[in-house]
């Protein structure tokens, strides 16, 4: 069972090195074929500081926080019953490798539907650069299906 | 090759986006690679016992490979938003496929904006993900 007395519950901010290689892997594992993402010399002549992190991948970098499953259980949420219900982007600044992005992240919106059968806990997530500079905002909706 | 906001009209498709048939591999090789390392999408034994019959693709495979289409599309750096909903589970066998269409053009904060209706069904035509995109151009 979901607790929502958690609505509203921050985690303390995180910081991660975007690295080259974990993008290249990343790209390996989704087929990409545009050089732009694992080619340094094309990123750069397509106008990056460094290979793009591309757009899915923000969250990602947001689950490299230690204890992953720490924080679902704090909410009342068990891996072996969710599904993830919706994602959503906003991309303000472009992130490259090299940068350090800090993902400072809290628990939205927490409802049921059907007596309890599916439960729905939203994440929001602001992600900021070194310079301190907004890059993106991130929201994620999980559904618990509770038998 | 650059798209300009004159020549886009509305009604307009993306070039469709077909990936190969999701594997065991292609499943390991995500979880590893996007951080994602719930058992339910790698360990057979585990899915068994969450009352799956299989191990099934992550929500965020089948994003990724949206991601690919749109940018592919135009450069990432002009992806303004990019928000969907998954509304099926992508099992192992199925066969991704992407597509995207221009429903809107309009001007907000001095950009020019294309707003995109995207979606990935599988090679039965069952939908799993919709969703939207808004692309600067």
């Amino acid at each position: 069972m979901i607790d929502k007395t958690q609505t509203g519950k921050t985690f303390p901010p995180l910081s991660v090195e975007v690295e080259k290689g974990r993008l290249r892997f990343f790209a390996k594992a989704i087929g990409e074929t545009n050089p732009v993402y694992v080619d340094e010399a094309v990123a750069k002549a397509a106008g990056y500081r460094s290979l793009p992190v591309p757009p899915t991948f923000l969250l990602s970098l947001e689950m490299e926080r230690p204890d992953l499953s720490g924080w679902l259980n704090e909410v009342g949420l068990d891996l072996a019953k969710i599904l993830h219900g919706e994602q959503s982007f906003e991309y303000h600044l472009p992130a490259c490798a090299g940068d350090v992005l800090t993902f400072e992240s809290r628990i939205g919106d927490m409802w049921d539907k059907k007596d309890g059968a599916l439960e729905f806990v939203v994440k929001e997530t602001r992600v900021t650069n070194q310079e301190g500079r907004h890059v993106a905002d991130l929201r994620s909706v999980i559904i618990q299906r509770n038998r | 090759m650059s798209l300009s906001y004159e020549d886009i009209e509305v009604g307009q498709l993306l070039p469709q986006l077909e990936l190969a048939p999701i594997s065991r591999t292609t499943l390991a090789l995500f979880a590893g690679a996007s951080g994602d390392h719930n058992p339910i999408h790698i360990d057979l034994d585990f899915a068994r016992k969450a009352g799956m019959p299989d191990v099934f693709a992550h929500g965020m495979l089948s994003m990724a490979y949206l991601g690919r289409m749109l940018t592919n599309w135009v450069p990432q750096d002009r992806l303004r938003s990019f928000s969907v909903r998954f509304t099926g589970i992508t099992q192992l066998g199925h066969v991704p496929i992407c597509s995207g269409r221009v429903i809107e053009k309009f001007e907000r904060g001095g950009e020019r904006l294309v707003k995109l209706e995207i979606e990935a069904k599988n090679q039965y035509g069952e939908g799993k993900i919709v969703g939207d995109a808004t692309v600067a151009l």
